[in-house]
């Protein structure tokens, strides 16, 4: 029995032990669900083995949701648990692996998902392309990530959640201060992803730079395509100091070696220093996609081309490159001299620059335009106030000398939920509920989607704005509760209540999808919103091969002059089109890459050795094997395109 | 004949060894740190170089300007992300 004590929680409670119940239930009725509607072919066929970029954009957005829920229950409890002084809901230890949890979940399982999802679905069609340049390795990546997801979410049930911070800095990471388990499975869980996303950032480039339909240069791209570019550029750059980083911390903690601890030569603050060098570019990496769904939708909703765009593309290549320039702010405190502190919250404070001629350009697109204020307006209009509290507040926070007041305190905790949340969350929902129709093929309702709105945009504010107090009153971050006498009471109170109000909002939003799902209309044509991109050019639902013929563009909203001044987008007559063929091999690879961490987290070098040699096995596999796609003939896709033109009456 | 022989490849192959063998007379002789890691980072970065031209092709197609364009934007991070590593960890602790 000893070798199976490993796999027991350190520190259980009943919650955890229901917890488990839980994901026993769920995985035994989604085993019998499958086998009783007879859907296990379906889900090999159509899904598990898809390489469709458009496929894997949704599969990408449906685990991005549920981590999103999962997510925001971690944020629930945390609330719950300081709503009220000398609170006893959570102890120190569960508080402690919950608030981890919420970052790596949030950061690495929500957000990085949520925007993959977007471009995978999004890009190639914007370009005019029929898929993304490396299909089978787009299929790997989402693999690699899903998996990497649920290595860590089986954390808090198999021998222990990570417990150290999202950030996991050394030496509370290490082996004398982190002993279960669960700082193993936050770098493997990582490591895994991480290299889905590394693969991905490769595959997005060769895309844009190689498959862009005929005449468009790269300065007439679309806003989005653009922003997922420099975003895909910043992801080659930084996702490998992660991936080392993430090496030198399991090599730690596995195999005693001392690249962080306090002894042998080791250096803990490298730790902190390495991390923030991925860190801060992993900030634009994903905020600069959100950028991009709000440039598209300001402009189709202002009914107005976007101004500057010159100016938009040259601050987002300044940004991408300052991002790697700025990655001391984190640790202003640590310990290094005023010189460097100074240099950084300079190179800090430049980014505002870019950052604002971006703010301005969106607001001067609005500016005499036609604004509707539909659902995804309402969250880009909603983002610019709220986004520059937290630009605000960053600048604040920017001042090195400054810092040392704000650092560690719910201050920080404030401002970096004002800036991502407006940043990514609203973007999300915004490019959500703008391309589903694109999606689906039918439109999100309205009228729940603004109550949603509204309900996430209050609930947020009161939740998140109550913490600059509390931050300059001195509460810390991370602390699992405080006296009555500190007077943090009633502010924390408020801020529960913010937090009910807008997970309430986010149940809304599961409502209308399933209301919208249930009696929203069909009969909405491919172009719902009359938007500009060539996305919307092509039927809804898109059929497999994207484009029957490859568009012709000349400008930089070609399908918006197809439609406003008859310039033939479609010139080419129906050609056969090849495409790539499904495979089963990433979804077994990353089945295997799971095990691989699995073995690695509980140090079972056995399995950890058959798994490594089974990795290989199966690229060896894919070297030699021979697949040249297939073709879907000319008769074919007329036959597609006359049944989509008919149902899109 | 003359033109097909692959007279540039080999002469870098030649100049490759040579760089090498400049880099091993670091363990062989005696000499200070500093001469000895000036000889060993010139010697690597001009290898690198030779590398990257003449066997991996940078130069030869007409994407040369966007191979090029990443490998000194590369550069320029790896430079940053070096020197101010060394500034935080070292130089201004």
């Amino acid at each position: 029995m000893n070798y199976f004590d490993r796999f027991a929680i350190p520190n259980p409670s009943p919650a955890i032990y229901a917890a488990m119940v839980a994901i026993g239930l769920t995985v035994i009725a989604i085993v019998v669900g499958l086998t009783y509607f007879k859907k296990w072919g379906y889900i090999w066929r159509e899904w598990l083995t898809t390489v469709d970029h458009k496929r894997i954009g949704i599969m990408y957005l449906v685990s991005a949701l549920l981590m999103l829920f999962r997510g925001g229950v971690d944020a629930l409890m945390m609330r719950a648990q300081t709503a009220i002084p000398d609170n006893a809901l959570l102890d120190a230890q569960h508080y402690n692996e919950v608030f981890t949890t919420h970052g790596v979940v949030m950061i690495i399982f929500m957000a990085m998902p949520f925007i993959y999802a977007l471009m995978n679905f999004v890009v190639p069609l914007q370009i005019g392309a029929r898929d993304v340049a490396f299909p089978r390795l787009n299929a790997l990546s989402f693999w690699l990530f899903f998996m990497g997801a649920m290595l860590l979410n089986i954390s808090f049930v198999v021998g222990g959640s990570p417990d150290a911070g999202w950030t996991s800095y050394f030496p509370l990471a290490g082996n004398d201060f982190s002993q279960s388990v669960g700082t193993n499975y936050y770098m493997l869980s990582i490591q895994i992803a991480g290299i889905g996303t590394l693969i991905s950032g490769i595959n997005f480039i060769t895309t844009i730079l190689k498959m862009r339909a005929p005449g468009m240069k790269l300065m007439k791209m679309p806003m989005f395509t653009w922003t997922a570019f420099i975003t895909n550029a910043i992801v080659v750059f930084a996702f490998p100091v992660l991936t080392v980083t993430l090496l030198m911390g399991t090599m730690d903690r596995l195999f005693g070696a001392n690249f962080f601890t306090t002894t042998n030569g080791g250096m803990d603050m490298l730790w902190a220093n390495l991390f923030w060098i991925w860190g801060h570019p992993e900030v634009y990496i994903l905020i600069l996609p959100a950028f991009g769904i709000y440039s598209e939708i300001i402009s189709t909703f202002s009914r107005r081309n976007l101004y500057g765009y010159k100016s938009m593309v040259a601050s987002i290549v300044i940004i991408s490159f300052l991002s790697f320039l700025v990655w001391t702010h984190h640790f202003f405190t640590m310990g290094q001299g005023p010189l460097t502190n100074s240099i950084f919250a300079i190179t800090t404070m430049a980014i505002a620059v870019p950052t604002g001629i971006k703010i301005f350009n969106w607001l001067f697109t609005m500016w005499k335009g036609k604004i509707k204020f539909t659902v995804p307006m309402l969250y880009a209009v909603g983002f610019i106030p709220i986004f520059t509290i937290g630009g605000v507040t960053g600048v604040m926070l920017g001042m090195a000398s400054a810092d040392y007041q704000y650092h560690n305190t719910m201050f920080l905790v404030a401002h970096f939920h004002y800036t991502i949340i407006p940043g990514v969350v609203f973007a999300m929902l915004a490019g959500l509920t703008y391309w589903w129709p694109k999606m689906f093929g039918f439109k999100l309702s309205e009228r729940i989607g603004k109550w949603a709105f509204w309900f996430i945009a209050i609930g947020f504010n009161v939740t998140f704005f109550p913490m600059f107090f509390t931050g300059l009153n001195g509460q810390a971050r991370r602390m699992y509760t405080y006296s009555e006498a500190s007077g943090f009471g009633p502010l924390n109170l408020l801020s529960f209540g913010g937090a009910l109000v807008l997970a309430a909002g986010f149940a809304l939003i599961v409502y209308n999808v399933y209301y919208s799902t249930r009696y929203a209309s069909r009969n909405i044509g491919s172009d719902p919103w009359d938007a500009r991109t060539l996305e919307w050019a092509t039927h809804s639902p898109v059929p497999s091969y994207n484009f029957a013929t490859s568009p012709k563009v000349d400008s930089i909203e070609a399908f918006w002059d197809h439609k406003k001044n008859d310039y033939p987008l479609f010139k080419g007559e129906v050609e056969e089109i090849h495409m790539p063929n499904n495979s089963g091999i990433p979804f077994i690879m990353s089945c295997i890459f799971f095990v691989w961490g699995f073995s690695f987290v509980f140090s079972m070098w056995i399995p950890a050795i058959i798994t490594t040699i089974a990795i290989f096995v199966l690229m060896a596999y894919r070297s030699f094997e021979k697949d040249d796609g297939h073709h879907i003939s000319v008769k074919e896709i007329e036959e597609t395109e006359n049944k989509l033109r008919g149902g899109n009456k | 004949m003359s033109e097909l022989f692959p007279r540039k490849q080999v002469m870098s192959f030649v100049f490759s060894l040579i760089l090498t063998g400049v880099a091993l007379t670091v363990y062989f002789l005696d000499m200070s740190f500093a001469i000895g890691m000036t000889i060993l980072l010139i010697t690597a970065f001009v290898q690198a170089s030779v590398q990257l031209a003449v066997f991996m092709h940078a130069g030869e197609t007409k994407d040369k300007g966007s191979i090029y364009l990443n490998i000194y934007y590369a550069f320029a991070i790896a430079i940053v992300t070096v020197l101010g590593t060394l500034l935080i960890m070292i130089w201004d602790m």
